[in-house]
């Protein structure tokens, strides 16, 4: 790792604010171009960035595989949830108006906040997954191939 | 348009074809020169110099509000990742033993860094 020094600086100031910037994306999404799955994409960025500079295990260490895969279907499940709320409340699939009866416009708002919540998460997850079963069938290139 | 307004469009605009031709020169520089290396200097050298410049012209287009700060961040961020992209490059040919035209091994020190 000695030999990436400018490598690991650089990674280092840009990974917390790929992070905020996919918070950012995540939840302007409905006022600016945006939304659940760019969010997640660039979420995913940061922690295969991390990754690639620091390692397959440190980045394993923070973000661990099972949490990955229980991830995945928190996402869906986020998202269905909604919709299956809804339908108990006595709207249609998905009818984000269930959410605030009294004020649809609101109930839209919350609506499209909580599935693109949903859609992150799960976006999010899978790029790592993919990321992870990639990087884990690799040959590790030690530090002396440099 | 009064004599103000006429000299900050003249200004953003001379700044964003600067830019515009230090990439093009940097696009035929990659298109033109002989090896990995020299490209990789036409490449990095004018996309740096030619992104400030269009950012500047664009920030001063935009006027002062929260364009012109996200662009002023994007400049910030290329200004960083840029060169860094650079390096990890060359750095990678130059580990997987990648050397430039008519290189003398002999005649340098040690080129494996380290």
């Amino acid at each position: 790792m000695r030999h990436h020094l400018i490598l690991r600086v650089i990674t280092k100031l840009l990974v917390g604010t790929i992070f905020l910037f996919a918070l950012y994306v995540q939840f302007h999404g409905d006022y600016s171009p945006g939304g659940g799955f760019q969010a997640g994409v660039i979420m995913a960025a940061g922690f295969i960035i991390y990754g690639l500079v620091f390692t397959l295990k440190r980045v394993k260490q923070v973000f661990p595989p099972w949490l990955v895969h229980k991830l995945i279907a928190l996402g869906v499940l986020i998202y269905a949830g909604t919709g299956i709320y809804s339908l108990l409340a006595g709207y249609a699939y998905l009818d984000y108006a269930a959410l605030a009866p009294h004020h649809p416009e609101h109930g839209q708002h919350y609506g499209i906040l909580i599935v693109e919540l949903g859609v992150g998460i799960t976006v999010t997850a899978v790029m790592v997954a993919v990321y992870y079963a990639f990087a884990s069938r690799a040959p590790i290139l030690s530090d002396e191939d440099w | 348009m009064s004599g103000w307004q006429l000299f900050v469009e003249i200004l953003s605009w001379v700044l964003i074809s600067a830019g515009s031709f230090f990439v093009l020169v940097g696009a035929i520089g990659v298109y033109r020169f002989p090896d990995f290396w020299t490209r990789l200097h036409a490449a990095s050298v004018s996309e740096s110099a030619g992104v400030i410049l269009m950012l500047s012209g664009m920030i001063i287009q935009a006027g002062w509000g929260l364009i012109a700060v996200k662009l002023l961040i994007i400049g910030v961020f290329l200004f960083i990742t840029g060169p860094t992209s650079t390096h990890a490059v060359a750095n990678a040919a130059l580990v997987s033993g990648l050397r430039p035209k008519n290189y003398d091994d002999d005649t340098s020190d040690d080129p494996d860094p380290a």
